[in-house]
């Protein structure tokens, strides 16, 4: 049928299962997520292939993704460190805490580092208030929650993240 | 003795697997009110037990159970696990360590409304928590408790995660049907409420997830069991959300009524750095900020007391704490723009009003505003009120009302005269 | 017949269907509440909150349910805390709205006053100055000052093309969504949307090109603001410096009611010039629409290239010569012993030329021809769509049957119109060859083959057939009221006169004519075509052996040499060839006299539409330099021939039409003027409710009677379907269908259009070109009728695959289904 269809047929069927026959377009926020597994954005050319799939219009597709914050338009940093300075995060000291991270990486809230693996994120409420300071890391087609932080466990877990990348491209 | 009714897991350890959860009672009610009992019974059991909507409204659920037409089919449920409320950590730590009991309640709703398809909306933001529902949901399926003709008899159920991606708004019931149905999250016009009309169009109902949690007990133990707990107008217990300036943030399953003197002091360890409490909200940034008087300290924490003594709805019984070192001006900078940038869009006074006190908090911050920008301030967000397609614009004012008129004093020193 | 209730608004008692909404309620009773994103067209969503009212219900006592009485007697009225929308709350019996309280006056101005911190202060140089919604209602409501710091204000780009018709200016838009939800549900064409969410909403299109839509422009219309405006109209000229004439569209068959505004300016040399076209509300006809072709496609009337003077063949040359030397060298042909005169008149002419014409052809015992390749103006005269249909009635209990018809491309707003009433609960059962974009809407769907079209038609008839064909037949037997809608895709006019007759069976079998709502619509593919049936004239099934056996032919709005080289050897053979043109058409260079006449903007007359209105357009400009009226030129040629022929004035020709054609009785000028109570109220005067479309002020034209309706005996003739003979042609057949933008005389002109041109191509399917080898975008050499013409090559899956499609009017002379040869053209290597 087209890239995205093909690439994923098998996980895209799946998804087309879960919504009845008239709800086809109900698969539009999961197959955009699919979209940006590989890159972290949505290409211009998944819209289309979305389109297609769900039967509306391109425009239909972009305007979805621009509504919601957790797709992306725009090519970033690999992954996306979000750091939640919500209100009773920011009673937890996280908007000091993002003020630092951006500074040992060397970037400004919304910059991603020069090595393009790291783009820093103020964003709001998560739903772990109780573990604040907090962040979520958005890439690789993933979320995963980082919770009861402070600078020196964050800049840990930004430095597996580097080996690992690093091991990645000798391999 | 157990202690917990919804938060489980914190008695029995491993109660997310299946065959634990199974070895404590786990599906017996489901399997009581499949194989055993009418719809309309489960309902009124329902109804008994005088369970109030956890979602925030504090609605009667079994009462709201009941709106579903009997002319129109299919129905269709659905688990509001969107919770972006700020403050607002319940829901996860349910679907996290106490799954099973939290997806028995959706089957058991499921079958009272005699719903064959049921979604979780999970905020996307819960990305890891989904994929962990979906083995959940596929264990019981293997088990037989989930697909067609659940347990031999005619009633089948499939059960199905859906991601949003992040916007708050999907919470709001109608929002998130849009959300489901693949559009933009915007709220629909009500009426027709999504009872009548609501998912493809279906008969639909929406329940938050501590709401469905509670089902499984209160259909095992009995209404009057569950009316044991709590008030006369708010049975059971509540999980209330505890951050901000206290010393044990956390999750407390407590019965409704307990006062938020115990809540902060017994259960939360008290005011960090033994500082002064200075006001509390109750429904995380969608509250109105109330002064930590004894008086309020001594209120109960039920939908009607909340409301009766301090004006102030429990909502989704988020509390934040607020100590002496709170600065009200940033405090009322932080809610603002959190609405701001959560508003949809779709209605003029929320997207402008939201935009505009954003600006001028904005300006306050950095010093840059007169004295009479806390009057504008006050009288834009009274501008917002009533005048609004859903709720989110009017929360978005409560904080900055009641801030203003509680603790100018805290304004004054952003201004220049 | 709905309930009625009875409620108060303000002052005033107000009886209105029960379920009315408040704001229209209100409107009915001369009462404007301001709305924005409310559109009477469109389902109501509530989100400006511009409407917000004061809303009283009549309290119930809890226990009795009885109405509680004030000690007046009174009912009495317990009114919401809240502010309401006008807009979304329907009216119930003994309700009280109140507008003007102060509760409501605060709403309103808070309202204003939010949509404001976000919209520019650009009136003087916005395009809807003059014509804003916000800006009349901010004078009437609006803060004198602003609390709001300007530098807040949305910072963008101004004036963003959304393809090459529409800007937009997203600091302006105020996020109504109207243009969205007109495109998504009303026009199906849903290539608007929004981006991003609260303050940051702003409308995008993703389409190619961008706002790929026929029916773009309405939205400028609808815009409550200067965020969509056309790129036609930009910066042209403010609303208050134009005038209006009310006119016809001349594009096709279904008549829209438009306005031209015009104004005399100086950069265009003094001249008086058409600003734009707009909607003028019809709400029998076209409603509150236009499509893009109407509203883009006036400017052929300005071109350059327009004739002016009559012209004389001399020495093998056209040159100018004075009227009285043409009309005498006419004279002298025209008087010739035994002249066989033809007279081949397109549809394009009004009733009133083609009444001249065709007295003036009977005179001399001409032949009176139709330049068309559509039969059945007799069968529509007789038991065409009755008189009082309306589309905007049929729903539940109507049957729709469009055949060979591809209505989006051939008359869009009958498409809109057919597509609504399908989503209302008429049946629609649509035929083609192909799929078209009615399909979606359809309850069934059929399929034929090219060629097939009135045997498809008789199936239905017998009900027999493939499982689809049962069923649409029963629905369509079965409903109330049924109509047959045909067309002319992929057919000529032997082919178009076998399925007229099948339609015209199948109506009269199952009693579908004679009165509203039932009966037969022919999608002529110009504006008169009916008109030109009714003054007399009929296609001709030779036209070549007619043309070619003339002595003179006088030929007025018809370009046959253009159209097909056959014609155009024909023609050669002619003796004498009089043209009536604006242009210098393929047949105007053959003539040996050209007579310039004025284009229909020009002038006044009437054009018979489809469903048989009859519609009045006056003069918008007055006309170039030298040509004249085509009726005056007739007139006047039949005054020299001894006619009294009426040249004097449009009206006095249609007193003459009324007495000597059927059906024309009723119609007189000022007949056609009369006015007609229309939903919604729109008026420019004291609100831009529904948007700037005009008001009808000019009348909305009369539907005539068919034969069936006046109980006339019915002369249908033998309605028996001859076999289509199998024809016997090596090579491909290629049949004609209609685009919309084609390469037509009226529309290329409009430079605005160019891109939308459809593209000059053989459309085929991947196994046709295939069998060719041939693929997208080859060049092909094509041997058609000893002529040979290059084209291109487009593949579609969609279409039939044992044949190629053509559009007519686009380059390729074809106007019947024929079989070519084709060669594939390699490409010269770049130098
Ligand atoms: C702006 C807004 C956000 C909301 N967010 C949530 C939410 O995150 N989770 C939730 O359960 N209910 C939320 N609600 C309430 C829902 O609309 C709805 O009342 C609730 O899901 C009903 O379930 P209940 O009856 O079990 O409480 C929200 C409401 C509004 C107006
Ligand atoms: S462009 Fe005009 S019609 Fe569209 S949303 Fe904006 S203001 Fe409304
Ligand atoms: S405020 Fe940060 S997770 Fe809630």
């Amino acid at each position: 049928m087209n890239k995205l269809y093909n690439k994923y047929e098998k996980e895209i069927l799946g998804i087309l299962a879960r919504y009845p026959a008239e709800g086809k377009r109900s698969a539009v926020m999961p197959l955009l997520f699919l979209a940006q597994r590989e890159t972290g954005y949505v290409p211009t050319e998944a819209l289309s292939n979305i389109a297609e799939i769900t039967g509306i219009s391109e425009t239909d597709v972009a305007s979805i993704m621009g509504f919601y914050t957790l797709f992306h338009a725009e090519p970033a940093g690999r992954y996306r460190i979000q750091i939640c300075t919500d209100l009773p995060c920011a009673l937890r000291g996280s908007e000091s805490y993002l003020e630092q991270i951006c500074e040992k990486l060397g970037v400004k809230e919304g910059e991603t580092t020069a090595d393009g693996l790291f783009t820093v994120e103020a964003v709001k409420c998560l739903a772990a208030c109780h573990r604040a300071p907090m962040f979520q890391l958005q890439g690789d087609g993933e979320i995963k929650y980082y919770e009861d932080q402070n600078v020196e466990i964050t800049m840990q877990i930004v430095e597996e993240i580097r080996h690992k990348v690093a091991a990645e491209q000798e391999a | 003795m157990e202690k917990y009714i919804l938060l489980r897991h914190r008695d029995v350890p491993e109660i997310d697997q299946l065959d634990v959860y199974k070895a404590n009672d786990g599906l017996v009610a489901f399997e009581k009110v499949v194989k055993s009992m009418q719809p309309a019974d489960v309902t009124l059991e329902v109804k008994n037990s005088g369970l109030r909507g956890r979602g925030g409204a504090g609605f009667p659920t079994g009462i709201k159970w009941g709106f579903l037409p009997n002319n129109s089919w299919p129905h269709y449920v659905v688990a509001n696990a969107d919770e972006s409320e700020p403050g607002t950590f319940k829901d996860r730590e349910i679907m996290e360590s106490n799954p099973f009991q939290f997806l028995e309640g959706l089957m058991i709703a499921s079958y009272a409304v005699q719903a064959n398809q049921a979604y979780v909306y999970l905020r996307g933001e819960f990305w890891q928590l989904a994929a962990f529902l979906d083995e959940k949901i596929k264990d019981l399926e293997v088990a037989g408790y989930l697909g067609e003709k659940i347990l031999g008899t005619d009633y089948s159920l499939k059960i199905n995660t859906h991601l949003g991606a992040g916007a708050y708004i999907c919470g709001e019931e109608t929002a998130l049907l849009e959300s489901l149905e693949g559009k933009l999250g915007q709220p629909r016009l009500r009426p027709p409420f999504p009872a009548a009309v609501g998912l493809y169009g279906k008969p639909t109902l929406i329940n938050n997830v501590e709401t469905l949690t509670n089902l499984p007990l209160i259909i095992q133990k009995g209404a009057d069991w569950y009316r044991s707990f709590g008030t006369e107008q708010s049975p059971g217990v509540k999980i209330f959300s505890l951050s901000g300036c206290v010393n044990k943030p956390g999750n407390y399953e407590l019965p409704l009524g307990v006062t938020y003197q115990e809540l902060i002091f017994e259960h939360g360890g008290g005011i960090v750095n033994d500082n002064k409490i200075k006001a509390v909200m109750s429904a995380g940034a969608s509250s109105d900020v109330v002064v930590a008087d004894d008086f309020c300290l001594q209120t109960p924490l039920a939908y009607e007391t909340c409301l009766d003594r301090i004006k102030a709805p429990l909502g989704s019984a988020s509390i934040i704490v607020l100590d002496e070192t709170v600065d009200m001006a940033w405090l009322v900078s932080k809610t603002v723009n959190f609405f701001k940038h959560e508003s949809c869009g779709k209605c003029t006074p929320c997207r402008e009003g939201t935009f505009w006190m954003d600006s001028l908090t904005k300006h306050m911050m950095a010093n840059e505003s007169r004295s009479e920008d806390i009057d504008l301030l006050r009288s834009v967000a009274l501008q917002v009120q009533g005048k609004c397609l859903c709720a989110l614009g009017e929360f978005s004012t409560m904080a900055v009302v009641t801030a203003v008129d509680r603790f100018r004093a805290d304004f004054e020193t952003h201004v220049r005269s | 017949m709905a309930d009625m209730v009875t409620l108060k608004i303000d002052q005033q008692i107000v009886t209105v269907p029960a379920g009315t909404l408040i704001v229209n309620a209100a409107r009915k009773a001369g009462i404007n509440i301001p709305v924005f994103c409310y559109h009477p067209k469109m389902e109501p969503v509530g989100m400006c909150r511009m409407c917000l009212v004061e809303v009283g219900y009549p309290q119930r006592d809890r226990v009795t349910g009885e109405l509680v009485k004030n000690e007046d007697g009174t009912t009495k009225i317990s009114f919401a805390p809240k502010l309401e929308t006008g807009c979304t709350t329907p009216v119930v019996e003994g309700m009280e709205v109140r507008t003007t309280t102060e509760k409501s006056n605060e709403g309103r101005k808070a309202i204003l006053e939010f949509i404001l911190t976000s919209h520019p202060l650009d009136c003087p140089i916005c395009d809807k100055g003059g014509e804003c919604a916000l800006q009349d209602l901010t004078m009437l409501h609006g803060p004198g000052k602003s609390r709001f710091i300007y530098d807040d204000k949305k910072l963008f780009a101004k004036h963003v093309p959304l393809g090459e018709m529409i800007l937009l200016d997203r600091e302006r838009c105020i996020q109504c969504g109207l243009c969205v939800r007109f495109q998504h549900e009303v026009v199906d064409d849903p290539v608007l949307h929004f981006y991003q969410r609260g303050r940051s909403l702003e409308i995008r299109t993703y389409s190619e090109p961008g706002f790929d839509s026929i029916f773009s422009g309405n939205t400028t219309d609808i815009c409550p603001v200067g965020a969509l405006t056309t790129v036609d109209f930009h910066f042209a000229a403010r609303p208050w410096e134009m005038e209006r004439d009310p006119s016809i569209c001349a594009h096709c068959a279904v008549g829209c009611n438009l306005i031209y505004n015009i104004r005399r300016e100086a950069k265009s040399g003094g001249k008086t010039v058409i600003k734009r076209a707009m909607p003028r509300q019809n709400e029998f006809v076209n409603e509150l629409w236009l499509c893009d072709k109407g509203r883009l496609g006036y400017h052929y009337v300005a071109a350059a290239e327009r004739l002016t003077q009559p012209l004389l063949r001399k020495d093998e040359k056209l040159v100018p010569v004075s009227w009285e030397e043409a009309y005498q060298r006419v004279e002298d042909k025209l008087r010739a012993e035994q002249v066989r005169l033809v007279t081949l008149a397109g549809g394009r002419l009004t009733n009133e030329d083609l009444f001249n014409f065709h007295q003036l052809n009977q005179s001399q015992n001409g032949k009176a021809v139709l330049y068309s390749q559509m039969a059945g103006g007799d069968l529509t005269a007789q038991i065409g769509l009755g008189k009082g249909s309306n589309f905007s009635d049929m729903g539940k209990g109507t049957a729709i049957l469009v055949v060979a018809s591809d209505l989006h491309e051939e008359a869009p707003l009958w498409w809109l119109r057919v597509k609504q009433a399908a989503q209302r609960g008429a049946i629609l059962i649509v035929a083609n060859a192909r799929p078209t974009r009615l399909d979606k809407f359809a309850n069934h769907v059929l399929r034929y083959e090219y060629g097939q079209e009135a045997a498809t038609i008789n199936a239905l008839l017998d009900g027999k057939g493939k499982d689809e064909f049962t069923q649409a037949a029963k629905a369509f037997s079965e409903a109330e009221n049924g109509l047959v809608i045909y067309g002319s895709d992929g057919l000529g006019l032997n082919g178009s006169e076998q399925l007229v007759k099948a339609c015209a069976k199948l109506l009269v079998e199952r009693g579908y004519y004679g009165k509203p709502n039932n009966g037969l619509l022919a999608v002529w593919d110009k504006p008169n075509i009916q008109g030109a049936w009714d003054m007399g004239f009929h296609p001709d099934r030779n036209l070549k052996g007619t043309l070619r056996e003339a002595d003179v032919a006088m030929i007025a709005a018809a370009d046959p040499a253009g159209d097909n080289p056959i014609l155009a050897q024909a023609l050669e053979e002619t003796d004498f060839v009089i043209v009536f043109e604006m242009f210098m058409t393929e047949t105007a260079k053959m003539a040996d006299v050209v007579f310039p006449v004025q284009a229909q903007i020009e002038r006044e007359g009437t054009y018979t539409s489809g469903e048989r209105r009859v519609q009045r357009f006056d003069i918008v400009l007055p006309h170039i330099e030298g040509p004249k009226s085509d009726y005056q030129i007739a007139a006047q040629l039949g005054r020299l021939m001894g006619l009294s022929t009426e040249d004097r004035s449009p009206v006095l020709v249609m007193n003459k039409i009324n007495e000597k054609v059927k059906g024309y009785q009723e119609i007189t000028y000022s007949r056609l003027a009369e006015r007609a109570e229309q939903w919604p109220l729109i008026s420019r005067a004291d609100s831009y409710y529904a948007g700037t479309g005009y008001e009808n002020e000019y009348g909305v034209g009369i539907q005539i009677s068919s034969s069936a309706d006046r109980g006339e005996e019915l002369s249908l003739g033998t309605l028996i379907l001859v076999e289509p003979q199998e024809e016997v042609a090596t090579g491909i057949k290629v049949v004609p269908v209609t685009a919309l933008y084609d390469r037509g005389q009226l529309i290329q002109p409009s430079q605005i259009l160019a891109k939308r041109l459809t593209p000059q191509v053989l459309l085929m399917h991947p196994v046709l070109s295939k069998k060719y080898q041939l693929q997208d975008g080859d060049q092909i050499k094509v041997k058609v009728a000893g002529n040979e013409i290059v084209s291109g090559v487009k593949l579609d899956a969609d279409v039939p695959q044992d044949v190629a499609l053509v559009a007519r009017s686009n380059g390729f002379p074809i106007s019947s289904p024929v079989f070519v040869q084709i060669q594939r053209l390699v490409p010269e290597p770049e130098a």
